[in-house]
């Protein structure tokens, strides 16, 4: 699958379950990985460029989260 | 800068005979309002019995995950010097081996970004910077950057590994602490700065049982320095202890496994029952050295009392060769890891999953074979049991 294409699914997942549930890095690993069919090492990859982007970032409330930055 | 608040709380905490954090505090406040204002705020604190720090947020440096500590004042508008009160950890070198210049130069970058407090260094072996505010955290983490420094783990990563001086001063190091830290560190620099685990892991190396970096107690996995073989014996030196010291009562009685024998000229060891504690050999220096072969034990589980109370790590391999390019301990970390993420739920320590689920289930789940060397404390049984393919009807 193309890695833009990965990073959009990435964020559609996290801004789906914004104000729902924090997700962890794993738990997007494992479902991305999960529905596409794809390595969960493929899905790191794009997660990492959206986090190195800033489009995607950490945070930590008694864990570590991934979540869109606030405006 | 004059002094800005009465603190006759924190003034009791400077009283005895121990370093105190308020004098430091107080010296700092000379010439930052940080500082200042975090003796103003920490009186308060004491005062009304309650905390005014708000934990964790959005703070950090872009594309990082960890590193960064965030902490706010929920009264900034009665002490703006703490509104902000972040830490930022930067990883230290294996050994904790420092020129003066650099430690200088890290104090006025501090003095120019933060509060001028650090902790040096904290029990997560980091170097700790005190006190920032959210603005200073990429110009300190750019000048800390560019003269070769990166920042430290924090939150659910892998945090910065630590070992004790090993080689570089002590005969005693069977394994070269100081490379095992600082190759761990550079392996699994995605895990530290990038966090995916359900919560910290901490690596730390000593070189030899006496286990100065008390690994045994603060590393999920602890990796001890350990020999095969005999200990060497010297009798001549022996014979000279025996001048100036009790070495039944020392030495033979405080065996831990009772496997040595002195009969006031010679002194034997049942090499089959020593647990290689250390004991003999750190008090007869000049007359016994380890055995040869050397090697590490793992250790894995440990850590401080939170939830359900003190854990001490226990043997996962009794020995290990640690020799560069360490393949076959980076493939057991990878599958611990693995199994973690499967069954591990959020804030979950190893030791904690292993409790839950089993010790035999995660030796079973990682592919390592029972040894009696896996006991859960000392002098324990240990702890496998016969699973259903065991038994022949
Ligand atoms: C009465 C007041 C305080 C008590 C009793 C206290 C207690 C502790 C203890 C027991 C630890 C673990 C230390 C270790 O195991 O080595 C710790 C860690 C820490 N404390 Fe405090 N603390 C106090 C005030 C403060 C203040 C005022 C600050 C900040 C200015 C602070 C910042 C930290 C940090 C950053 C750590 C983690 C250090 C690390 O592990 O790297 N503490 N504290
Ligand atoms: C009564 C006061 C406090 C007590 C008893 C206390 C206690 C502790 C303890 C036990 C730890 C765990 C240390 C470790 O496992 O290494 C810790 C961590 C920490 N503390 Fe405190 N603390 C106090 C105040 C503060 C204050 C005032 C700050 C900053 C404004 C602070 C910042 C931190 C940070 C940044 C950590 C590290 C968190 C991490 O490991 O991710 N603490 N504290
Ligand atoms: S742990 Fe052992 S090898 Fe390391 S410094 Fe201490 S005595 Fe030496
Ligand atoms: S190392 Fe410990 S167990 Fe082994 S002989 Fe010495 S005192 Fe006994």
């Amino acid at each position: 699958m193309e890695k833009e294409e990965l990073k959009k699914i990435i964020y559609e997942l996290v801004e789906a379950s914004t104000g729902k549930k924090k997700l962890k890095q794993t738990d997007i690993l494992k479902k991305v990985s999960a529905d596409q069919g794809v390595e969960k090492d493929e899905v790191k990859a794009a997660l990492r460029e959206l986090v190195d982007a800033n489009t995607l970032i950490f945070t930590y409330f008694g864990g570590s989260f991934i979540e869109i930055p606030p405006k | 800068m004059s002094k800005k608040y009465d603190t006759p709380l924190l003034d009791e905490l400077e009283k005895g005979a121990f370093p105190s954090f308020v004098k430091e505090i107080k010296l700092a406040a000379k010439h930052s309002d940080m500082a200042n204002d975090l003796l103003g705020h920490t009186e308060l604190c004491f005062k009304e019995r309650v905390t005014h720090w708000k934990h964790g947020g959005i703070v950090g440096v872009r594309g990082y995950g960890g590193g960064v500590i965030g902490r706010y004042s929920d009264i900034p508008d009665k002490f703006p010097g703490v509104a902000h009160f972040h830490t930022v950890r930067v990883n230290s070198p294996s050994g904790f081996y420092y020129s003066a210049a650099a430690l200088r130069d890290f104090c006025d970058l501090w003095d120019k970004y933060g509060s001028g407090l650090t902790n040096v260094h904290g029990s997560t072996g980091d170097l700790v910077f005190l006190g920032t505010k959210t603005e200073f955290l990429e110009p300190f983490f750019a000048e800390v950057s560019s003269r070769g420094w990166d920042l430290g783990g924090s939150g659910s990563a892998m945090r910065t590994p630590s070992g004790c001086l090993g080689m570089s001063r002590c005969e005693w190091a069977n394994i070269d602490a100081m490379a095992i830290t600082n190759d761990i560190t550079h392996h699994y620099q995605d895990e530290m700065h990038r966090p995916a685990f359900p919560y910290k892991f901490k690596f730390k190396v000593a070189g030899c049982p006496v286990d100065c970096i008390a690994s045994i107690a603060r590393a999920d996995m602890s990796v001890i320095g350990t020999w095969k073989g005999d200990i060497r014996i010297n009798q001549d030196e022996v014979a000279k202890y025996a001048k100036t010291m009790d070495i039944k009562a020392e030495i033979i009685d405080m065996c831990p496994t009772g496997c040595m024998q002195f009969d006031g000229k010679a002194m034997k060891i049942d090499n089959s029952n020593c647990n290689r504690c250390m004991h003999c050999i750190a008090k007869m220096t000049k007359a016994l050295r380890p055995g040869t072969e050397k090697g590490a034990t793992l250790l894995l589980g440990s850590k401080a009392p939170i939830v359900t109370g003190a854990l001490m790590s226990w043997v996962i391999v009794p020995f290990i060769k640690m020799e560069p390019p360490y393949d076959e301990f980076y493939d057991l970390i990878d599958k611990i890891w693995e199994w973690w993420d499967e069954n591990g739920k959020n804030r979950e320590r190893i030791g904690e999953l292993i409790e839950r689920l089993s010790f035999p289930r995660f030796l079973k789940e990682v592919g390592l074979d029972p040894h009696p060397a896996m006991i859960k404390e000392p002098r324990r049984d240990p702890f496998f049991f016969w699973s259903e393919e065991d038994i022949e009807r």
